[in-house]
This record gives structure tokens, sequence and C-alpha cells, in this order.
């Protein structure tokens, strides 16, 4: 990982840069416009949820982030390294790579690895990539299982496991890579409502342990819990964003009442 | 000794005569499979026992042993028990026997798949066995049955070169009879392959036409 | 029935027999190396590489596998391939089920799902680590079934290179026929070996089937 995009993460008076920053985000599929120009930046530590009308363009904006879809135009830093960097070919790729290993993404339908355990589920990455012995892995392992609560399910195939058991394991598959961010795209959408709590409270945990997240959601509920800001997203730009007290409460934009409006009485 | 694909003209005859056979082997061919297939699978599905279980003997043979073998075993069988045909009859009805066997697999399979409900649903209603299966269960097969007998069709034309070895002058012993003049297999096999490419594609045509059609009736 | 006969007979089917096997086995090798070759080319971002992938399956399943057997063997001496009947049997069969073969294998790493690559690949593992480790493993579980259904066309398939003179099951019978004029005693001495060989193709896939089931 010896890329000349890095720089070092702590350098003087470079503290203050943002964790994740997108500058004028544009994508399109055909002849749809799903992002016109997003602007976001989350500071470290920070925990932003975005909301909006599916279709709004928010998971497509997550995915960009990890570059699952590639910018039409425009920036996307992670931490002081630009993510969609200007290479190409062999070079592009392995620099994706090891900003990848930076983040975490946790998906609406797990894509849990079906032919590998749990626990090989979650040590595949860190052996392959960090190059660390099945021991160090293991152990890392096992006290992510034991975080969200599935120690006991380590030799478990994921067909065995419940809805909210899989996304627990995703989300310690992501943390095994001791990633700088969370990216988290409809995490609780699949889910029975019984099992979206458990689910939420991984999240909520990692939220008091100070991880930078970025979490597309329609739970509002959740979102005001946990988020220390909320974008409302829809057609594609940022309609308006805050603190959850405000949006939630006070929107200021009429899309945004509309959109809440819809929410809360369903 | 080079390549010289020009005497493949001069006997374009051979292989035009060789086409014209191959078409009515498998058109031949091809019907007996069909009617066999259907005849197969209503006698496994719905005959009784004493009936049904030689045609399953019969089909798991046909289905487990090589067309080739199947083709001889016809040729000559019929003539060791006193019944003399021509290699072209022989030849029509061992490959319409083979596909009429894979044939019943498919229609019997497409029977069975149709939900059980649509049966007794249409029972309910007070329609007779009989009905039930010509209104209710057969629309709903055709659809399913289609595409796979399309795909032995297919195989069907191909495995129709096999006949060549009985002396039947489709493409593939056509070519053999101008190689025997000219000496030139590459010439006259590679410009036959081209044939039964033409032909296949013809036939895929066709095939995906039915299919629309097929679709269109729902 | 002349049992007397088929009794004195059957050694001579049951060595052709070993010849069928051998056939089988070596093309169905060249056939799984072929498929991967083809479904590699036809998967590929190299544009010339997927149209004669594509060209490969197309000219070899739309032609019959005999006329593919005869421009080999005998049209192979006027382009200076020299091949004994053994080993165009080999080449000829494995290059033909290897179209086949290029299909299902194609087919099956395509129905493994978009999202396990993407999960995959958020994690930073390279386009071949994801496909090695993630996609391939999966995909392979798919393709034992259509390998069995391969597997067996190609046994009964094998019965062709009997035409260029390979000493085989189906050469066997009809020499036996030939000179016998008992088809149906000989017809069934193949029979029972060519399902023989049959049944043991299939349990060697079931073997295959069980050994990788998920959990």
């Amino acid at each position: 990982m010896s890329d000349t995009m890095t720089r070092p993460a702590t350098g003087g008076g470079k503290a203050t840069r943002p964790m994740i920053e997108v500058k004028d985000a544009h994508k399109s599929f055909g002849a749809i416009e799903v992002l016109k120009g997003i602007d976001l930046s989350v500071e470290r530590g920070q925990i932003v949820a975005i909301i909006g009308p599916s279709g709004s363009g928010k998971s497509t904006l997550l995915r960009s982030i990890n570059h699952l879809e590639s910018l039409d135009r425009g920036e996307i830093w992670l931490d002081g390294v630009q993510v969609n960097a200007p290479l190409t070919g062999k070079a592009f790729e392995r620099h994706i790579n090891a900003v990848r290993q930076r983040m975490g993404m946790v998906f609406q339908h797990f894509n849990l690895f079906p032919h590998l355990t749990v626990m090989e589920n979650v040590t595949l990455a860190p052996r392959l990539l960090q190059g660390l012995s099945g021991e160090a892995v293991r152990a890392r392992a096992e006290k992510l299982l034991d975080k969200v609560g599935l120690a006991d399910k380590a030799e478990a195939y994921p067909s065995r496991l419940s809805g909210g058991q899989k996304q627990r394991v995703a989300i310690a598959r992501a943390l095994a890579m001791e990633p700088k961010v969370m990216l988290f795209d409809e995490a609780t959408s699949a889910l029975d409502p019984e099992l979206v709590d458990e689910v939420n409270l991984v999240m909520k945990q990692l939220a008091q342990e100070h991880m930078t997240m970025l979490i597309v959601t329609h739970e509002m509920r959740f979102a005001g819990e946990v988020a220390d800001r909320v974008l409302f997203m829809d057609g594609g730009v940022v309609v308006e964003e805050g603190p959850p007290d405000r949006i939630f409460t006070a929107p200021k934009a009429e899309r945004t009442r509309a959109f809440l409006r819809k929410y809360l009485r369903d | 000794m080079g390549l010289d694909f020009s005497v493949v003209p001069e006997y374009a005859h051979f292989l035009w005569i060789g086409v014209v056979w191959t078409t009515v082997l498998t058109v031949s061919a091809a019907l007996l499979a069909f009617f066999g297939g259907i005849l197969f699978a209503m006698i496994v599905l719905y005959a009784p026992r004493l009936l049904a279980w030689p045609t399953r003997f019969f089909v798991w043979l046909f289905m487990g042993t090589p067309l080739l073998l199947q083709l001889y075993l016809i040729y000559f069988g019929l003539s060791q028990v006193g019944i003399d045909v021509p290699a072209l009859v022989a030849g029509i009805v061992g490959l319409g026997l083979h596909f009429a066997v894979y044939n019943a697999d498919v229609i019997r399979a497409g029977i069975v798949a149709v939900d059980p409900g649509q049966n007794e649903g249409a029972r309910s209603l007070g329609l007779s066995r009989a009905q039930s299966f010509r209104y209710v269960i057969i629309p709903q097969a055709v659809r399913s049955v289609t595409p796979p007998l399309g795909n032995n069709l297919i195989a069907l034309l191909k495995d129709s070169a096999l006949v060549s070895v009985l002396g039947v002058a489709e493409l593939v012993h056509a070519s053999q009879l101008a190689i025997s003049e000219t000496y030139r297999p590459f010439e006259f096999y590679i410009t036959a392959a081209a044939l039964y490419y033409l032909l296949n594609l013809l036939l895929e045509a066709g095939l995906r036409a039915v299919e629309r059609k097929v679709e269109a009736t729902r | 029935m002349d049992l007397d006969l088929m009794i004195k007979v059957t050694p001579f089917f049951v060595e052709a027999a070993w010849v069928t096997v051998q056939i089988s086995v070596l093309s169905l090798v060249l056939g799984l190396a072929m498929g991967a070759l083809g479904a590699w080319a036809r998967l590929g971002r190299s544009r010339p590489l997927r149209v004669l992938g594509g060209a490969y399956v197309s000219l070899f399943r739309g032609t019959p596998c005999l006329i593919q057997l005869f421009v080999l063997y005998f049209g192979g001496p006027q382009v200076g391939i020299n091949l004994d009947p053994f080993t165009a049997g080999v080449i000829g069969l494995g290059v033909n089920i290897g179209a086949y073969m290029t299909e299902s294998i194609r087919g099956a790493i395509l129905a493994v799902e978009r999202g396990q690559t993407e999960a995959a690949r958020s994690l930073g593992l390279s386009r071949g680590q994801a496909m090695r480790r993630i996609v391939l493993p999966q995909a392979a579980r798919l393709m034992i079934r259509p390998l069995g259904v391969n597997s067996v066309a190609l046994i009964k398939g094998s019965a062709l290179v009997s035409t260029i003179s390979v000493v085989e099951l189906t050469y066997t019978a009809q020499r036996f026929i030939g000179s016998t004029y008992k088809p149906f005693e000989m017809f069934a001495i193949a029979a029972v070996l060519y399902m023989a060989i049959i049944y043991g193709a299939i349990r060697c896939v079931q073997w295959l089937d069980a050994r990788h089931a998920i959990d």
C-alpha cells in the first residue's frame, strides 16, 4: 500500500479535514440523472443519516463512495485520499482495493458468502489482504462476533442464520478490516420488523465508540436517535440538511415536509 | 496436398441431394418423435402398469444407450426378424424412436409440473377429467415444453448425420460419395459442416417464431 | 437368445468398454479445460476474445459432432495434422463437449449474485480475488449438475468414434452384429455395459454433489 495519494493521517493542521468529502457528484444511468451535483462532508466520528424517497439517489451516493458506482463528474475523498482518483487500469485497481479496505460497507441484502462459515466470512479479507497470521485474525474475529452477539455461531453457515443474525455477521465482516468509516445501505430494510432492533443495537454501539458512519435508511426514529446530522435527498439533490431535531420537527423545505408527513402517517 | 475448394461446386448436386435427404430424414423423424413422444408420455403417466412398465423400460434403455448403437439394432434387427426395410426407413424409425423417448421425458415432466391445484380447481367447477386435461393442464404444459422440445429438434437435425452409417445419402454420406471421387475430405466435410450450420440457423429461427407464438397465446 | 455365443463374445465387449471409459474420461478432461478457457474468453473484457469464444460455441454446437470428427481425422492430413484414431477421437469429442461446457460454466458464473462480487470488492478484494475466492467456489457448485448431464451425453456420444475405427463398445457391437447376425444379443451386451458406465458416472457426480453441498 504505497500509493502516493495518501498523506499522513495526523499532519500538522490537517486534523480538521473531513473524513468523507463529496464534491459536486454527478451520476447518470442512461438518460436518467440520479445524482445532480451532491456536496457532502462528514467529520471524523460524526454520524450522518441520509433519508429520502426511493429513487432519490441516496443509495447511489453511498455506493459511489465505495466506488461500486463510478461518478460521471465530481470528487470523493476519504480521509485525504481521493477515492475516484484520476488513475487508470492496474494502477487504479490497486488504489481502489487499498481505499476500500479503509471503509466498511453493509448491504441491504447482507451479501454474506454462502460457501463460507461465519468465521470464514469475517476472516477472509484480513487473511488475504492484511497478511496476518491465522490466529491473530481469528482472535480479532472472535472479539467482533462477541461484540455483535454471535460468538456461538462462528462455525455455522449463513443459510442457518436469521436475517438479523446475517446482518450482524455482515457488520462484523466489515469491521474486521478495522475501517475508518462504515457505510450502511438500508441495512435493516430487508429484515422482518422484529429483527430490526438487534441490528440497530449494534449500530448504536458503534456510534458510542465514535465510529464515523454514513447511514442510508428509511427509519426516521432510528435516524433521529443516532445521527448527528440528517440529510434529506430527493430527485438527485440534497434538499436540506441539519441536526435531526430541526429536520424532523421544523423542516424548511416543502418537499421535506411532504416526505415526513407521509412517513409519520405510515 | 494443399486445400482446393474449387472442386466443391462441381459436386454441388451431390451436396444438394444430401441436403434434401437430410431434410426429409429430419422432418419425418421429427414427426415420429413428436407423436411418439406424446404417446409414450401418456402411457407412462396414465396407462395400466402392464403397459406402462415395459414402456418405461424401453424409455430407460433408449436414454441410456448411444443412438448409433440403436440405429444398428433397428437396421439389422428388423431384417433379423424378417422385416426388410430400406435404410432410409430404418434411419427414420431409429432417429424418431430415439427422440420420441427424449420428447416423452420432456412432455411427462411438463405435465407433472403443472400445479395440481389447477386440476383440482377445474374439477371443482364440474369439468370432467378429460376436460380438465384438455382445457386446463395441456395449455399450461405446452408453454413449458416448447423450448425443450425445440432443443431436441435441433439435436435431431445434427444427429441425423449418424444415419450416414446405414448408407442413406444424406449430407454426410453424400459428402463421402463426393470424396470417394475427388479424395478431398477436408473441403467437402467443411462444406457439409457449413450447410449443417445454415440448416441449424434456419431451424433455430423457425423455433424462435414458434416460441413467440406460444408465448403470445397467453 | 443365444447365451453360449453371448458368453463367448463378452470378454471382447468388456475390453472395448474399457476403451469407451478411457475415451470418455480423457475427452471430459479436455472438454472441461476447453470449457474453462471458453468461459474465460466469453466473460472477459477483451472484445476479440469474446467474439472468438462466441464463435467457438456457435460453430461447434451448430454442426454435428460426427462432421467435426471427420474434418479432423480424414481432413486433418491435408493440412498436416496426422492423428491416430484414438487421439483424434479424444480431441474431436473433447473440443465438441467443450463448447457445451463453455455455456454451462458461463451460466454458472453469471448465476452467482452480483451482490457477492460487490461485497467482496467492498472489502478491498481485487477483481481476481473476488472471482477466485467468492464467485468460482459458488459457481462450481452450480456446475456439478450440468457436468453430470454433459458427462452422460459424452459417454453416449463417444460411440461416434467407432466411425473412425476406434475399437470401442459400439464398434465392437457393430462388428459382431455383422459377423454373427445376432443384433439383439449384441445390443443387449453393449447396452448393459453402457448402462454400467453411465451408472458409474452418475455415482461420481452424486458423490461430488454431496461433498459440495452447502451445510
